[in-house]
C-alpha cells in the first residue's frame, strides 16, 4: 500500500500535554485512516482518556494540534467538533437523566438536522414523526426500543452505556469516539455491542476506540496503538501488537493473559 | 398554520385553563376574592410566574433579578400613556421590546456564569437598577415620588384626536375603558395568550433544547448545541413576560414604582414557580394565585372573623383557638405561607402539581388502565 491510498482522517500531530509538572501526554503522533477502527489500549493512567479529551475539544493540548479531515480541531469549541462530524461515547455515560430514553436519542437528531442554534417553537416536538422513526429505529439497533418512554436516569449503567451509544449513532458522525464502550456490562450486553460495532463498521463509520478488555479491542480494531506513560509504545496491525513483547510488558502482564482471549 | 397548532391534550388544557380564568369572577367569590383589583393581579402575576418559569424551569438557570423587567415594563408603559395615548395595546408592545432588550443585555452578561453565580449576577443587576431608579435615574422614574400621569403629559396621539379632559385619563382600548372587570378581562386575554406561547415552547423542539440543557449542559455542548444563545432567548423570552407583566400593572393602575424591583420581588415570583411546581405550565400559574391571596386576603383576616369561624367551639376553649389562630393570620400571614412553602418542600419536592398528579396516581390504580395507558406500548 502507498501512502497515497491512504485516507487519514484524523491527524494527532505531536501533541503534549502537561499538568504542572506531569507529563500527561508527551509526543503523541496518531493517523486514523478513514473507515477504520482504531484502538488505543494501555494501562491504567497511560494517558488514554487525555488522549481523548483532547481530540474532542475538552482539553486544550500544551503543544501540538488535532487535525480532522483538513480542519483544525485544536482550540475550537466542543460544539463546533460536533458539528464537523466527531460524537462521543464518555467513560461514565453522559447523558439528560430527566428526559425519556426517546427524547434522549431524538435531541442529538435535531443537533444533526438544525445545527448548533435555532429557536424552533413553531413546530411541536411530536410532529417530527422522521426524526421519531429514526430514533425508535437506532433504539431498536441497540436493544432498547421496549424503554424507549422510560426514565433515562433509571436506567441500568449498561443501557445507560448502549443509549448513549445510539444517541451518538443517530448523528451519524464521521468519526466516532469510544470511552470503553462496554465497561460495566453484561457478557451478553458486552457481545451485543460488539456485533452492533462491527455492523456500524461496515457502513464505513471511523472509529477510536479505549477499551481494557481484550476481547473486545481484538473483535473490532483494524489497528492498535499501544500508549504507556503517556507515550506511544506500539503501533501497528492486532497480529503485530499482540506478538509485542514490550506491549506485554506494560500492558498485558506477560503472555498468558494474552492466550486466555485467543 | 403550525404557529396556531396544539396538541390534543395542549388544546383541552388551553380550553380548560380559559374556562377557569373566564368564570375567575365566579369561583373566587366564596373565598371573597372576587374584587377584580385582586383578580387583575391574579392574571398577572400569573403571566410573570409562568415566564419565569420558562426559564427556571425549562434551562434551570435560576435568576433572582426578575422584578427589574417587571419595573422596566411598568415604566415603558407609564411612558408610553404620558408620551403617546391611554391606549393599552401600544404600551404592551413598547414594555415587551424595552424589557427584552433590557434582559439581552443582562441575560448576556449573567449567561457567562451558571449555578449560583448566575442567581447572584441577576440579583446584582436587579438591585443595581432599583437603585439607579431612586438615584442617577430620577429623571425617567420619577424617584420615590412613582412615576404617575399628570395633567400635562403630551400624550401627542390622543391630543391629534381629541381635546384634553378634565381628569387623569385611564387606559383603554381602542376607546373602551379598561378598570374593575373590563381591565380584568383584558388581563385575562393576555394571560391566555401568554399561556398559549408557553405551550408552544414546552411542546417544541425549543423546549426540549432548553430541557437539555438543565439535564446535562455538557452533553449538549458535546451534542453539537451552543448552549449559550438558546439559554439567552429563554432569559430574553422570560424577560419579556414579566415586562409584560409590568406592563399590565401600569394599564391597571397607571403608577410605576421603583419598589417593584426590589430584590423581594424577584424572590416572590421563585416562590410562586416552587410552590405550585418547578417545569410544569399550570404549577406557576396555582403558586401565583396562591401567593397573590395570601398577601391580599388571608393578611385582612382579624380576630372578629377568626372568632365567628370558630364559633362551634365551646365557650373555655374558643379564645385560646382564636388567640392561636390569630398569630396565623392578619400580620402573620407570612407565617403561614412559610410554614406552607416548608411543608411543600419537604413532601411535595414537585411543588402542587405533584401533589395533583400523586392524588391522580392513586385513583388510577384503583381502575384498570384506560385506553391512555395502552398507548404507551404499540405494536411494533
Amino acid at each position: 500500500m502507498t501512502t497515497t491510498e491512504r485516507n487519514v482522517v484524523l491527524h494527532v500531530d505531536d501533541v503534549s500535554k502537561n499538568f504542572g509538572g506531569l507529563h500527561a501526554l508527551s509526543d503523541i503522533d496518531l493517523e486514523v485512516e478513514e473507515g477504520q477502527t482504531h484502538a488505543i489500549i494501555g494501562p491504567n493512567g497511560a494517558g488514554k482518556s487525555t488522549l481523548l479529551n483532547v481530540i474532542i475539544g475538552r482539553l486544550a493540548p500544551t503543544s501540538g494540534a488535532v487535525v480532522f479531515d483538513g480542519q483544525v480541531l485544536t482550540g475550537k469549541k466542543p460544539h463546533q467538533i460536533n458539528q464537523l462530524g466527531v460524537a462521543r461515547v464518555f467513560q461514565t455515560p453522559e447523558i439528560f437523566p430527566d428526559l425519556t430514553v426517546l427524547q434522549n436519542v431524538m435531541v442529538p437528531a435535531f443537533a444533526r438536522r438544525d445545527g448548533a442554534f435555532r429557536v424552533n417553537v413553531l413546530r411541536s416536538v411530536e410532529r417530527e414523526a422522521a426524526l421519531r422513526d429514526e430514533a425508535e429505529a437506532i433504539l431498536e439497533d441497540v436493544g432498547l426500543a421496549d424503554r424507549r418512554l422510560s426514565h433515562a436516569g433509571a436506567l441500568s449503567r449498561g443501557d445507560k452505556r448502549r443509549m448513549e451509544l445510539a444517541m451518538c449513532l443517530i448523528q451519524h458522525p464521521r468519526l466516532l469516539l469510544l470511552d470503553e464502550p462496554t465497561a460495566g456490562m453484561s457478557r451478553h450486553d458486552t457481545n451485543t455491542t460488539i456485533d452492533l460495532l462491527q455492523k456500524i463498521k461496515a457502513r464505513g463509520m471511523t472509529k477510536v476506540i479505549i477499551e481494557h478488555d481484550m476481547h473486545v479491542v481484538f473483535s473490532l480494531a483494524d489497528k492498535i496503538s499501544v500508549l504507556s506513560g503517556g507515550r506511544i509504545i506500539a503501533e501497528g496491525l492486532p497480529d503485530e501488537v499482540r506478538g509485542n513483547i514490550k506491549v506485554q510488558e506494560a500492558y498485558l502482564g506477560g503472555a498468558h493473559r494474552l492466550e486466555a482471549v485467543h | 398554520m403550525a404557529l396556531f397548532q396544539l396538541s390534543r391534550r395542549d388544546a383541552l388544557i388551553l380550553a380548560l385553563f380559559a374556562l377557569v380564568v373566564v368564570t375567575m369572577p365566579v369561583w373566587t367569590a366564596p373565598f371573597g376574592a372576587n374584587y377584580p383589583g385582586l383578580m387583575q393581579k391574579f392574571a398577572i402575576y400569573a403571566i410573570f410566574a409562568i415566564g419565569f418559569n420558562i426559564l427556571f424551569g425549562l434551562t434551570g438557570y435560576l435568576s433572582f433579578g426578575h422584578a427589574a423587567f417587571l419595573g422596566v415594563g411598568s415604566y415603558t408603559a407609564v411612558w408610553s400613556f404620558k408620551l403617546l395615548t391611554m391606549d393599552a395595546l401600544p404600551a404592551l408592545l413598547l414594555a415587551v421590546v424595552i424589557s427584552g432588550l433590557f434582559a439581552l443585555v443582562i441575560g448576556f452578561l449573567s449567561l457567562r456564569r451558571s449555578g449560583i453565580y448566575f442567581s447572584i449576577l441577576t440579583l446584582a443587576f436587579a438591585q443595581m437598577s432599583y437603585n439607579l431608579a431612586y438615584s442617577v435615574l430620577t429623571p425617567i422614574t420619577n424617584g420615590e415620588t412613582s412615576l404617575q400621569l399628570t395633567l400635562q403629559d403630551p400624550r401627542l396621539i390622543d391630543l391629534a384626536f381629541t381635546t384634553r379632559g378634565a381628569g387623569l385619563p385611564t387606559a383603554s382600548l381602542f376607546g373602551v375603558t379598561l378598570s374593575g372587570l373590563s381591565g380584568f378581562y383584558f388581563c385575562a386575554v393576555v394571560l391566555l395568550i401568554a399561556f398559549f406561547f408557553a405551550q408552544k415552547v414546552f411542546a417544541s423542539p425549543f423546549g426540549m433544547m432548553l430541557r437539555g440543557i438543565k439535564s446535562n449542559q455538557m452533553r449538549m455542548s458535546y451534542t453539537g448545541f451552543n448552549t449559550r444563545p438558546y439559554a439567552l432567548t429563554a432569559f430574553v423570552i422570560s424577560g419579556m413576560y414579566a415586562g409584560l407583566a409590568g406592563a399590565l400593572l401600569a394599564v391597571t393602575d397607571p403608577l410605576a414604582g421603583a419598589e417593584r424591583m426590589q430584590w423581594t420581588a424577584s424572590g416572590e415570583v421563585v416562590l410562586m414557580t416552587i410552590l405550585g411546581g418547578v417545569g410544569t405550565l399550570i404549577g406557576p400559574v396555582m403558586g401565583a394565585w396562591l401567593i397573590k391571596y395570601f398577601e391580599n386576603i388571608f393578611s385582612s383576616f382579624n380576630e372578629g372573623i377568626l372568632s365567628r369561624f370558630f364559633d362551634f367551639i365551646p365557650a373555655p376553649l374558643h379564645d385560646t383557638v382564636v388567640a392561636i389562630a390569630s398569630k396565623f393570620v392578619g400580620e402573620g400571614w407570612q407565617l403561614t405561607l412559610g410554614l406552607l412553602f416548608v411543608l411543600v418542600v419537604v413532601f411535595l419536592p414537585g411543588g402542587i402539581m405533584e401533589g395533583v398528579r400523586r392524588i391522580g396516581a392513586l385513583f388510577r390504580r384503583g381502575n384498570p388502565p384506560k385506553a391512555g395507558a395502552m398507548r404507551v406500548q404499540p405494536a411494533e
